[in-house]
């Protein structure tokens, strides 16, 4: 899993069918210092997170799947959490 | 899953049995800058998304979903056709 944040949402009308009425947000997974770390994603979101929130993704098919409650659906990236803080002693 | 531009398609005249009537579509990836965000990739296409347009896919065996019960050999997949996006 990774710590990523939420920069946006995204509107797609004409998705396949196992996505409809899930929310499509745009991440950017960040390192432990809050600097971005590779790409943007676009992750379907499990848990009712905002825009500007600091997040936990997942980056695996049947964990993210599981994640909106579908069996099988075509996605590789979920949030599956928000996060309160991270404390590295 | 990632943003894309559909840049291209490819047609093969010898494939696999399972590719048979499936849309390979080269596709840029995006940042949500609209900036090109690493090297372009071949894409099976489940939508009917065409050239020019902004699309969103999946990477890994989920790409192969949108053909079951055919298991479809694809590492990326086109999922969705890009209406818009709005950034915070």
């Amino acid at each position: 899993m990774l710590l990523a944040r939420v920069t946006g949402t995204l509107v797609a009308t004409q998705k396949n069918r196992k996505l409809e009425g899930a929310k499509l947000m745009l991440v950017q997974p960040l390192t432990l210092e809050d600097t971005p770390r590779g790409p943007e994603l676009l992750a379907v979101d499990g848990v009712g997170a905002g825009v500007h929130e600091k997040v936990l993704i997942v980056l695996e098919g049947r964990s993210a799947s599981d994640a909106i409650g579908k069996k099988a659906a075509p996605v590789d990236a979920a949030i599956v959490g928000i996060v309160d803080e991270v404390d590295l002693p | 899953m990632q943003l894309g531009r559909v840049v291209g398609n490819v047609v093969l005249n010898m494939k696999n049995e399972t590719l048979d009537g499936v849309t390979l579509l080269l596709v840029q990836p995006l940042s949500s800058s609209h900036e090109p965000s690493g090297r372009i990739i071949v894409a099976a296409d489940s939508i009917g998304a065409g050239v020019g347009e902004n699309v969103f896919f999946v990477r890994g065996k989920e790409a192969s979903f949108p053909f079951y019960p055919v298991e479809v050999p694809a590492d990326a997949g086109i999922v969705g056709i890009v209406d818009h996006w709005y950034l915070g």
